[in-house]
């Protein structure tokens, strides 16, 4: 049993190797920049920037679906008729909203730390803890989106008309059910272009990350930059890096979009 | 035939239907539970690691970050503006080869983090040394604050560019062909019909753009300029206090949420010929 996960994950990591669209054999570091700073091994920085570059997608993609749900529970919560939790999430999102993305970031690294040190020195652990980069990007990441997404979701839930929900009380739907099956497709299609911002203000974010020693693709640009003395052309680089996330994902959205759109009718 | 002999006596009003205890509820109290717990929390623990040595070294200090941050932020978001008006006039214009050139510079800047191209200003541009002294303004570009200047002013007019574009593509063709019909020249028609309505679409977008360049001006601090973010991680590295992150991030909350309120209030006090 052991054997064969050995060997599916070689033969997984074998096949991201042959596409790894900079590195690998086809790669364009490994075609075009093969003797010079970019080149991939021990020689160039190519293999390192390209490993930052998987930070920094791997992080966004981490991200994405804990803000989506918690935004989304949270503009459930925001249009309940209860009062105190549409004031609890106010003030989740007033707080949230309001403060830079590095401070929220440095907030929830340093408090973390903090707070991690108590709970295990009352276990009596004593000594150092140290919060993993990665999860403090993310949970501070997550949180910034989650707000901003329940302000897009809210807006979303007021342009689906009641009759909608009437409808599926006339069918004789359970609540779920009614959410699952006739809201949620309809709140995904008005969603849509407000979440597309939300991701590439979430792809822009993850370079705060470097900041507290996460090796994303501005931390490695960074070192290569100040390694080689060649700081335009590294950091030119990362910023075209940052172009080429953003390229994509706007392609993925546009067919996502064209996707939801599919059932209705052409205008 | 039959009526009523007598009256029916009146009966007491119904009881009052018992609010069921719903979930919703209970989740509620709980969040508002956990927040006040949180606030408690923090407030023991500023309360228990207080000194006033602390607050008198340090208070001026954030004071005048707080000044920095705001200077940077208001001088930026002016040029910007300025920078902004030939940029929306080439997304909007016929010719091809300007309209490319403000799409391009518009989508560079929109497209990658603040604080990467604040990074390609500032220790890039280190790189072309020799000719900034031959031309004079090297003196200007190994200064962190104004590099910090120059990129936010040239991100700015990206956004404020596309806001204004927006804007003025968001009045409808009619007013155009309105001002057409009552034979105003172009250039008054713009002026006097177009543009103001298309302010106070803009009027918000542009308020957004002004609370995201004070949240993202918080980044100058990882190049050594001393804004509130700057003197924030200097104390928090002298006194290893997590309260100072407290402490800004109650100053940026004020700043931020009172421009929400005064741009709420100028919005209402704008469009007040729109309600009904």
């Amino acid at each position: 049993m052991q054997a064969a996960f050995a060997a599916l994950s070689s033969v997984v990591s074998w096949f991201a190797g042959m596409i790894d669209p900079m590195c690998g054999p086809i790669g364009i570091f490994r075609l075009f920049a093969a003797d010079t700073l970019l080149s991939c091994g021990d020689t160039g920085w190519g293999d390192e920037i390209a490993y930052g570059f998987m930070i920094t997608a791997s992080l966004a993609i981490c991200t994405l679906p804990i803000g989506l749900f918690l935004g989304f529970f949270i503009a459930l919560a925001k249009q309940s008729e209860e009062k105190s939790l549409r004031l609890a999430t106010n003030i989740y999102t007033t707080i949230f909203r309001g403060l830079p993305e590095l401070l929220t970031l440095f907030i929830v690294y340093y408090g973390l730390q903090i707070v991690a040190q108590r709970v295990m020195a009352a276990v009596g652990y004593e000594g150092p803890v140290e919060i993993n980069a990665f999860i403090a990007g993310m949970i501070a990441l997550g949180v910034v989106f989650s707000a901003y997404c329940s302000e897009v979701l809210l807006s979303a839930f007021k342009a689906i008309p009641r009759g909608q929900y009437e409808a599926g009380d006339a069918l004789g739907f359970h609540r779920g059910k009614t959410m699952r099956l006739i809201i949620l497709p309809q709140l995904v299609r008005i969603a849509l272009p407000g979440l597309g911002n939300l991701w590439m203000a979430l792809l822009k974010d993850t370079a705060l990350v470097s900041v507290i020693g996460l090796p994303d693709i501005l931390r490695q640009t960074g070192v290569a930059a100040r390694v080689t003395k060649n700081a335009f052309e590294f950091f030119s680089i990362a910023c075209l890096l940052f172009l080429i996330l953003a390229m994509a994902s706007s392609l993925v959205f546009s067919a996502l979009e064209r996707w939801t759109k599919r059932s209705e009718v052409a205008r | 035939m039959s009526h009523a002999e007598t009256m029916l006596p009146a009966l007491p009003p119904p009881p009052e239907a018992l609010r069921r205890y719903t979930l919703s509820r209970l989740i509620g109290r709980v969040a508002l539970g956990i927040w006040l717990a949180a606030s408690v929390g923090i407030f023991l623990f500023v309360v228990e690691s207080w000194s006033p040595e602390k607050f008198a070294k340090y208070g001026p200090s954030f004071i005048s970050g707080l000044g920095v941050t705001l200077t940077l932020v208001s001088i930026s978001i002016v040029l910007g503006g300025i920078l902004s008006l030939p940029l929306a006039y080439g997304r909007m214009t016929k010719n091809k080869v300007i309209s490319w050139i403000a799409y391009a510079y518009v989508y560079f800047f929109r497209g990658t983090p603040l604080i990467t191209q604040l990074f390609l200003v500032y220790y890039g541009l280190g790189s072309f040394r020799p000719y900034l002294e031959a031309v004079g303004l090297w003196s200007l570009f190994k200064d962190a604050w104004f590099c910090a200047l120059l990129t936010f002013t040239l991100n700015t007019a990206a956004y404020q560019a596309e806001i204004l574009r927006g804007a003025i593509q968001s009045v409808p063709r009619g007013q155009h062909e309105g001002a057409a019909a009552l034979g105003l020249p172009k250039r008054v028609a713009f002026f006097k019909i177009i543009l103001p309505q298309a302010m106070i679409v803009a009027l918000r977008p542009y308020g957004n753009e002004i609370i995201l360049m004070i949240k993202g001006s918080a980044i100058v601090a990882i190049v050594t300029v001393f804004d509130l973010m700057g003197e924030t991680r200097r104390a928090f590295s002298r006194t290893y206090d997590f309260q100072m992150y407290l402490w800004a991030a109650v100053l940026y909350l004020i700043m931020v949420e009172m421009l929400r309120n005064l741009w709420a209030w100028i919005e209402t006090r704008l469009t007040r010929h729109l309600k009904r």
